[in-house]
């Protein structure tokens, strides 16, 4: 007997969205990646045509030597924890990284305070280094984050950045300059669908093009909620899928940060849980992978081995 | 919610007019202006305003296509109007054929005819079909609901995609003696109409017919909007340029779960 066909089809699909700016298009990247235009919820046994572009990894590089990083991560940065741009330069090189997300902690009050002046010197180190798209994260202060991310981003004008994030709160200043230095934006929400609605709406009611819009929806660990990032990539999807522009962008995710700071993922002289170096890796890498299946399109990551595995993973279901 | 902007119509005196002068201006405006209030397909009725029907519509059509891509509803109960419409339509945009009874005492065959010219003209065009057969529009609530079956049934059988059936149960005026009843009759009948098929057709209507000569036009076609949104209504050919009217799809599809809440629901258009 024949199998029946049960996939359904659907009205809407995810934005495509092209990240980094080559010579040609105005920047100095050598790479862009594009992501998005998925048709359909992920595998749901539907023609490969309507799965929509190959999710990509963005490698995190902090704008200061992290103090709290266990042993086991810590150990593949530490010749290059101090350098931004030797560390952006290993992830591309010899961790297969498909853009670089600068997430600028050492900005932070309580993390270092660091200036705007150097905060635009790492992103300037790091567009030179790399040629591969590159995501600028701010702090997550408020204050300090409209203080530093204008001048990130005009100091990475022309490259087609990622920038982030805007928060209902928090929205108009880093809006009105990425929409000025024709970069793209990441609008945020705490794991409440109906915020990330409406951050998408007033975001785009100043005239942020929505096809420029990439949603973080927050990120939750294995073990640590993730059952609620599950469910809002999922419903983002179902939403974008039954025609919602407000909801059709692409999905980003934190899973490095979220994933290290678990205690199963980092605590050591707990044998029966594991060796912590694989135990670790293997947290970070099943996070990704069910967070991928819920319809994430870009995955911050931190351990290379990670890393590894789930590029092995979207090949071979995207390829 | 798909809306079919009902202004490009000759029934109404300035389209009536701009077909006479042939002013593409007016028809492009309009084009324009429904499809930034949210309408998903433009209706395009001749009317009564020109002799040459065929032409019209094309003209019309062309004309409309040169300032927008939105998908074209070809608003004709003749097929060789809208077979004249579909020679010059950019199908790749979407679009629909409006409208098509079971059949009629003149044409036995014309939902065939319907259903093959969509169907050639390719994947995204979708054909609007009446609950009403050679014996007229139904007053109860079971013959509609047959009728319907039988479209779906005869659409199955050619191999027509359910999913690009538009089911309208058509909306007669609340004010013709005797009609009063026939709006609770719809809503009966949308419910049962829903299990028809899985996934359920799409049904439609045209709401303004509703309110024809009444004093209240806008507030009927909303309440009524409402109510029917909340029997599976998922398009309707409607006054898009009625920001209320919009207020009220946008507030029944979230209060139906079919949208996401949000502090801002009302800009969803």
């Amino acid at each position: 007997m024949a199998i029946p066909q049960v996939a359904q089809n659907f009205a809407g699909s995810v934005t495509e969205v092209t990240l980094g700016a080559t010579a040609e298009n105005g920047g100095t990247r050598t790479s862009t990646v594009t992501i998005g235009g998925a048709k359909n919820i992920v595998h749901a046994g539907t023609p490969a045509d309507s799965a929509g572009r190959k999710p990509v990894i963005a490698m995190d590089v902090l704008d200061v030597a992290p103090t709290d990083w266990p042993d086991e991560l810590m150990a593949q940065y530490a010749d290059v924890a101090d350098d931004p741009a030797a560390w952006a330069k290993k992830c591309v090189e010899q961790f297969g990284a498909d853009m670089i997300c600068i997430k600028f902690d050492g900005v932070h009050p309580d993390k270092g305070d660091k200036t705007a002046e150097d905060a635009v010197k790492v992103t300037k180190d790091v567009l030179a280094a790399v040629g591969v798209p590159i995501a600028l994260w701010g702090c997550e202060n408020n204050d300090k984050d409209n203080k530093v991310m204008p001048a990130v981003s005009q100091a990475a004008k022309g490259e087609n950045c990622l920038i982030g994030i805007v928060e209902e709160d928090n929205y108009k200043a880093l809006t009105a300059i990425t929409l000025a230095d024709g970069h793209h934006l990441i609008t945020g929400a705490p794991l409440d669908i109906n915020i990330a609605k409406q951050v998408n709406i007033l975001v785009t009611d100043m005239g942020f093009p929505a096809e420029k819009i990439v949603t973080f929806q927050s990120t939750g660990a294995l073990g640590y909620g993730i059952e609620y990032a599950y469910s809002i990539g999922e419903r983002q999807r179902l939403a974008t899928l039954a025609g919602d522009k407000t909801m059709a962008m692409p999905m980003i995710c934190d899973v490095g940060y979220e994933s290290w700071r678990v205690k199963e993922a980092k605590l050591e002289g707990v044998p029966e849980w594991g060796e912590a170096a694989d135990r670790g890796p293997m947290w970070e890498a099943t996070t990704a992978i069910c967070l991928l299946q819920a319809g994430a399109d870009i995955i911050r990551m931190r351990h290379p081995r990670a890393v590894a595995m789930v590029k092995s993973y979207i090949n071979q279901i995207w390829d | 919610m798909q809306l079919i902007g009902e202004r490009i119509n000759g029934m109404f005196l300035d389209v009536k007019q701009a077909i006479a002068d042939q002013d593409k201006k007016v028809i492009q405006d309009l084009a324009i202006k429904q499809t930034k209030a949210g309408a998903a397909y433009l209706d395009v009725n001749v009317g009564t305003a020109a002799a040459d029907q065929e032409g019209t519509i094309q003209w019309l059509v062309e004309s409309i296509q040169e300032v927008c891509q939105t998908a074209l509803c070809l608003d004709s109960q003749k097929p060789n109007v809208i077979a004249a419409g579909l020679k010059v339509l950019n199908a790749d945009n979407g679009g629909m054929l409006n409208s098509s009874p079971l059949n009629k005492k003149s044409d036995e065959e014309i939902l065939d005819k319907y259903l093959d010219m969509a169907a050639q003209a390719g994947p995204k065009v979708n054909v609007i079909t009446l609950t009403m057969d050679k014996n007229g529009v139904p007053q109860d609530i079971d013959t509609r609901v047959a009728i319907a079956a039988e479209i779906v049934q005869k659409a199955m059988e050619k191999g027509f995609d359910t999913q690009r059936l538009f089911i309208d149960p058509i909306i007669l005026p609340v004010k013709v003696p005797n009609a009063q009843a026939q709006p609770g009759n719809i809503l009966d009948a949308m419910a049962q109409i829903q299990f028809l098929a899985d996934p359920p057709p799409h049904m439609t209507m045209g709401l303004s017919n509703l309110s024809q000569g009444t004093n209240e036009r806008s507030l009927i076609n909303r309440v009524f909007l409402a109510m029917a949104i909340s029997r599976g209504l998922d398009s309707a050919i409607v006054e898009v340029l009625d920001k209320e009217l919009m207020d009220v799809v946008a507030t029944s599809e979230m209060l139906m779960n079919k949208q996401i809440y949000s502090d801002s629901f009302l800009k969803v258009f």
